[in-house]
């Protein structure tokens, strides 16, 4: 019987080696260790042996068991290997093919100008204010300290609703600053982006309807010095730190002192090129202290308050800060042009 | 405002080059736009004078000139021209010169003759006779005695050419920087140089205004000051060469000497003068008075003007001679045959000159001017340097005495210097002598006490903060230190709306559409684009009263037009396969002053796409926004749309409160048609309104501890039948254990009854508190199928 075991275990083994299937290796199993199997053939003899034999057939036949259990799940092991190195090959893919692309949408240019300025200003202690853009009068004119005879109220420049003056679609945000004023005591901080019109016939530089962002800060103890720190800030964030700016007198009727803004030029860095028209610098935003009498006009002591307010041309922006050299593109939506941002 | 560096030298000398005078004259307040360098334009052109000449051997036209231009030996030039003669004096362009329409003259033969350059015309060197009145258009340019000139002189000095133009861009509250004296004004102060002002020396003597004509205001509030002078004894003439050249460098044509005059003085004190004809003035008399009504008159430019009695007009005792402040009248111009004139030099309302401008509609340099509110001290010097101009000129006789009619004497404005308070506004320290010196350089005066006197041409100095901008400007807005207010005394942030929009954005963006910005406003035509009923509410809307065309006359009430504009423009460009989005406003009346102003989700497509792609970005969309339970509703299709593909989405069934939030559709066929386009797609959300019907945010419910059942059924029913009728049924019937019921098939064929179709329903069955067994669920199954049939006679398949 020893013998017997011992040559069913080299058989075993011997049969395990060359099996290169999984499902061979089941049947190997089967055949050796199974209920029908020859380890149990074997073992039903054992009702014949001596009681001196069989502790030590019976522990022969135990190792041989156990022997041939960890050749088949070493066999199965490298088996299941094989088979799955065989796999893999078979499931081979050309990756380079195009993947499932779920379609994805792109944010208008200026949305991307817009959001990118809105964040900075929050950053900054701001909240974003709204108004309407089809507005009276009285907020877009009168009580921005627009004198009576200024030009913007000709009906060659702004567009009228009503026959009389008192409405008309907005040509700056700035009615905003007063909306704000009139509801809210200082201190102060807002922007307000949004829509406003002209009457500008379109072409490269012009569009009748563009936007704009408006900002307005009210305190006690707000300087000119603030403004320029303020703006410079919003610069160095846009365009780059250290991105050079130049404060020039200006003109507006709701802010005094007021200046426009430039920036040095990006492209040429200041040497003077297309982009800049020869000067250095681009002009970017106008700017100033709350006129004393705005300030007045809302209910604001201007011997308690000061505070500054600026409009940013978003579309200038954006076509500088993309390169993009006709502002009609802005407003046409071309997917060509869309998808590039 | 072009001002002339040759004229500006006479109030203001400086030595800066351009580059250096546009940058310091912008960063103190007047901005350059750019330098002009008349004498880029023309180069080595020199004057000569013809030593001789012959006729070309081989033409009948061309003529061999030998010209001296000052060089040791004559240079020889064939010319064309017909009008050259011997000991001529001409101007002439040498080998490697420059024309002012850039053309170079370089040396060449001449039906084979040698020609050194070529001699010019006036057109050639961009003239007309005003600049030179005694030569002709059509031949070269002689010069005569009276010009002045040497042989070999730089003809840019001879045709004033020397100069630079520097031009301004002047703010509409600095109307006395245009003109030359408000310049030099800047530039001295600019520059730290003195101002040479000149004060007119008239001798007059040829007889007393007053003994001639009678000056009458009636509207003292339209024309605050009116002041007049009188000439007699014109001899109406060419300007000399000087005048002619300072009008011309300052963008404006001679004409003769009186009109140039006039012309001169507006540009060097920026008061606008005018010039009657007193032959033509009835009853020797000038009335200033509105117009009557249908009162009519020819102004210069021989326009008949139709005047209303808003508009200010200048009489004699009869009729108007001229629209105070923008133009002349015709019947009282200067011609040539003027002997005797009277000098306007008035003051007028800015708003009244604006307004009568803008309604004849004619802006002129006078009126632009007027407009912006001049100083009405300056009348009166004005019209004195006219007069020192008439005798300088010898353009005729002054008559003693000035009528000047003013409705109030001048009170100039007076201020505190507060120097704290301008430097607390400005956020520096600038030394109050600083402040003075500045003021004063500008000629306001400063007492001892701090009193500043505004000079009566700065109608823009009312408050401190005017004068701190005079400070800051001069001190330099770049000296001014940035600082940073305390950025943590408020907390910013977004609204939870403007959130919401920036997330409907994002949102849309990764359903795979794109953003699309559109102009507010259309045109009516663009409501009949869309196929919208004539008599739809939605065409009233806000109109604007001056649009730039009809296509742009109203503020849109409807997003659609501006849509399928923008797809039908990308179809046109060839993009396939196109999805966009909006979030804008539309602007609908309401009775009120103001209208509603609404922001509008817009949605459309076209291309690898139909109803259900829109309408599943659409659901998305809104369960992103936690619209609980949208439904659409099949209703009366707008016109713009498919009659059978068309939905009113609301926020809910109606039974739970549900509310209108917007529409979805195919684009019905023939208003596709109109704009060229394809099968296309478009939904409406209105966003305040889907964002009032979003759920609040949610709590966490507790995830289901027991397993579910599932049962699949196919309910064969009337092919009439909506999905979401079927589907409400099973909801109903299915009672609390029916957790889900989604639809999975719809089959229409032959495997069903004709007029049928099958959905395939997957019903999903939980209880909370134990595992239900098959036997529950099949009893559920079965009062689902009992509904379905006794409510629509539909069974399972």
């Amino acid at each position: 019987m020893q013998e017997k075991l011992t040559a069913l275990r080299d058989a075993a083994l011997g049969e395990l080696q060359i099996a290169d299937s999984a499902k061979s290796v089941e049947e190997l199993r089967v055949k050796y260790l199974g209920k029908k199997g020859e380890l149990t053939a074997i073992l039903k003899q054992m009702g014949g042996l001596s009681a001196e034999e069989r502790p030590v057939i019976g522990a022969l036949a135990n190792t041989v068991r156990s022997e041939i259990e960890n050749a088949i799940a070493a066999r199965s092991a490298e088996v299941d290997a094989i088979e799955l190195e065989h796999r893999l090959k078979a499931e081979r893919i050309d990756v380079t093919l195009p993947g499932k692309t779920p379609r994805v949408g792109h944010k208008h240019p200026m949305s991307i100008v817009l959001d990118e300025a809105k964040d900075i200003f929050i950053s900054m202690g701001f909240t974003v204010a709204e108004g309407p853009e089809v507005e009276l009068s009285v907020y877009d004119f009168d009580k921005l300290n627009i004198p009576p005879n200024h030009t913007v109220r000709e009906w060659s420049d702004t567009f009228y609703v009503a026959e009389d003056e008192s409405v008309h679609l907005r040509c700056q945000t700035s009615p905003v600053q007063v909306r704000v004023m009139e509801k809210q005591s200082p201190p102060i901080r807002i922007i307000s982006p949004g829509r406003v019109y002209r009457k500008d016939e379109v072409d490269a530089t012009h569009s009748p309807m563009f936007h704009q962002i408006e900002g307005l800060v009210v305190d006690r103890g707000i300087t000119l010095g603030d403004l320029k720190g303020t703006l410079n800030a919003l610069v160095g964030k846009l365009y780059g730190t250290g991105t050079k700016t130049r404060f020039r007198p200006h003109h507006f009727p709701f802010t005094e002192p007021s200046c426009e803004v430039d920036v040095e030029c990006f492209v040429c860095g200041g040497k003077g090129c297309r982009v800049c028209k020869g000067e250095g610098w681009i002009e970017l935003l106008g700017s100033g202290m709350v006129h004393p009498k705005v300030l007045a006009g809302v209910g604001i002591d201007p011997d308690e308050y000061s505070g500054f307010a600026f409009g940013i041309g978003v579309e200038r922006m954006t076509m500088l800060r993309f390169g993009i050299d006709d502002m009609r593109l802005l407003f046409e939506n071309d997917t060509r042009f869309l998808s590039q941002f | 405002m072009d001002l002339s560096r040759k004229w500006l030298a006479e109030y203001a000398e400086i030595s800066a080059d351009s580059k250096a005078y546009a940058d310091r004259m912008t960063l103190s307040g007047s901005k350059v736009e750019l330098t002009r360098e008349l004498g880029d334009e023309i180069r080595n052109v020199v004057i000569g004078r013809v030593v001789s000449i012959e006729r070309h051997p081989d033409s009948d036209h061309l003529w061999v000139c030998q010209v001296d231009v000052g060089q040791p030996e004559p240079v020889q030039i064939v010319t064309g021209a017909q009008n050259v003669r011997e000991g001529d004096i001409v101007p002439a362009a040498l080998h490697k010169s420059l024309l002012p329409d850039g053309k170079k003259i370089e040396r060449g033969k001449l039906r084979g003759v040698k020609s050194e350059g070529m001699l010019c015309s006036l057109s050639e060197l961009n003239l007309d006779t005003h600049d030179f009145p005694d030569a002709i258009d059509d031949g070269i340019l002689i010069f005569t005695e009276t010009d002045g000139v040497s042989v070999g002189d730089d003809v840019r000095t001879v045709i004033g050419a020397d100069d630079s133009i520097v031009e301004f861009e002047i703010t509409n509250n600095r109307p006395d920087c245009l003109s030359v004296i408000g310049l030099a004004r800047e530039t001295a102060a600019t520059f730290g140089v003195p101002l040479k002002l000149h004060t007119p020396q008239v001798r007059g003597g040829a007889g007393e205004i007053r003994d001639n004509l009678a000056i009458e205001v009636r509207s003292p509030e339209l024309c605050p000051r009116y002041t007049a002078k009188m000439v007699k004894n014109i001899k109406i003439a060419p300007s000399p060469k000087w005048l002619r050249q300072r009008l011309r460098a300052s963008g404006v044509r001679p004409i003769n000497n009186i009109v140039d005059i006039t012309n001169y003085v507006m540009l060097e004190y920026g008061q606008p003068m005018h010039a009657f004809d007193y032959a033509c003035l009835g009853g020797g008399k000038i009335v200033v008075r509105t117009a009557f009504d249908g009162e009519t008159m020819n102004t210069l430019d021989g326009t008949p003007r139709a005047l209303t009695p808003d508009m200010l007009v200048i009489a004699d005792a009869e009729k108007a001679v001229g629209v105070a402040g923008v133009m002349g009248g015709e019947n009282s111009e200067i011609t040539e045959n003027t002997q005797f004139a009277v000098f306007e030099s008035a003051n007028f309302d800015g708003v009244s000159i604006r307004k009568t401008a803008s309604a004849l509609g004619m802006r002129t340099d006078a009126s632009g001017r007027f407009e912006k509110g001049l100083d009405p001290e300056n009348t009166l010097p004005a019209v004195l340097r006219a007069c020192e101009l008439v005798e300088q000129l010898g353009a005729g006789e002054v008559l003693d005495g000035v009528i000047d009619i003013r409705a109030s004497a001048f009170v100039p404005t007076t201020l505190k210097l507060q120097p704290e308070r301008i430097n607390a506004l400005l956020g520096t320290d600038v030394p109050r002598e600083f402040m003075v010196k500045t003021l004063e350089a500008l000629d306001f005066t400063v007492d001892a006490d701090d009193t500043v006197t505004v000079p009566s041409w700065r109608g823009d100095i009312e408050h401190y903060s005017d004068l701190a901008e005079e400070v800051a400007r001069f001190y330099g807005y770049n000296e001014i230190t940035p600082t940073l207010f305390d950025v943590n005394a408020a907390v910013g942030g977004f609204t939870a709306r403007q959130t919401a929009e920036r997330e409907a954005g994002r949102i849309l963006r990764g359903l795979g559409y794109s953003e699309i910005y559109t102009y507010s406003f259309i045109g009516t035509a663009d409501y009949d684009k869309i196929g919208m009923a004539q008599d739809a509410p939605e065409r009233d809307s806000v109109t604007i009263l001056n649009p730039l065309g009809e296509n742009r006359a109203i503020m849109r009430t409807t997003p659609l037009p501006s849509m399928l504009d923008t797809l039908a423009r990308n179809r046109g460009a060839r993009n396939d396969d196109v999805r966009l989005y909006e979030l804008a406003k539309i602007y609908c009346p309401t009775g009120d002053i103001l209208p509603d102003e609404r922001v509008i989700v817009t949605l459309g497509a076209y291309g690898d796409c139909d109803f259900y792609t829109v309408k599943g970005a659409i659901e998305a969309f809104l369960s992103a926004f936690r619209v609980p339970n949208p439904v659409f509703f099949v209703g009366t299709a707008l016109p713009s749309f498919h009659t059978g593909r068309f939905a009113y989405i609301y926020s809910d069934t109606l039974d739970n409160g549900g509310k209108p939030i917007g529409l979805i559709g195919q684009i019905h066929p023939s208003v596709a048609r109109e704009y060229d386009l394809p099968d296309c797609y478009a939904a409406e959300i209105d966003l305040a309104d889907m964002l009032d019907a979003g759920a609040p945010e949610p709590k966490y419910a507790q995830l289901p501890r027991f397993p579910s059942v599932t049962r699949d059924i196919a309910v064969v029913c009337g092919e009439e039948l909506s999905a979401a009728e079927i589907i409400g049924c099973v909801t109903r019937a299915g009672g609390k254990l029916l957790r889900g019921c989604k639809l999975f098939d719809v089959y229409v064929g032959a495997q069903v009854p004709q007029g049928k179709k099958s959905l395939a329903l997957a019903l999903e069955f939980r209880d909370d508190d134990r595992t239900l067994t098959d036997e529950e669920a099949d009893n559920a199954v079965a009062a689902i199928l009992a509904a379905l049939d006794s409510e629509y006679g539909a069974g399972r398949r």
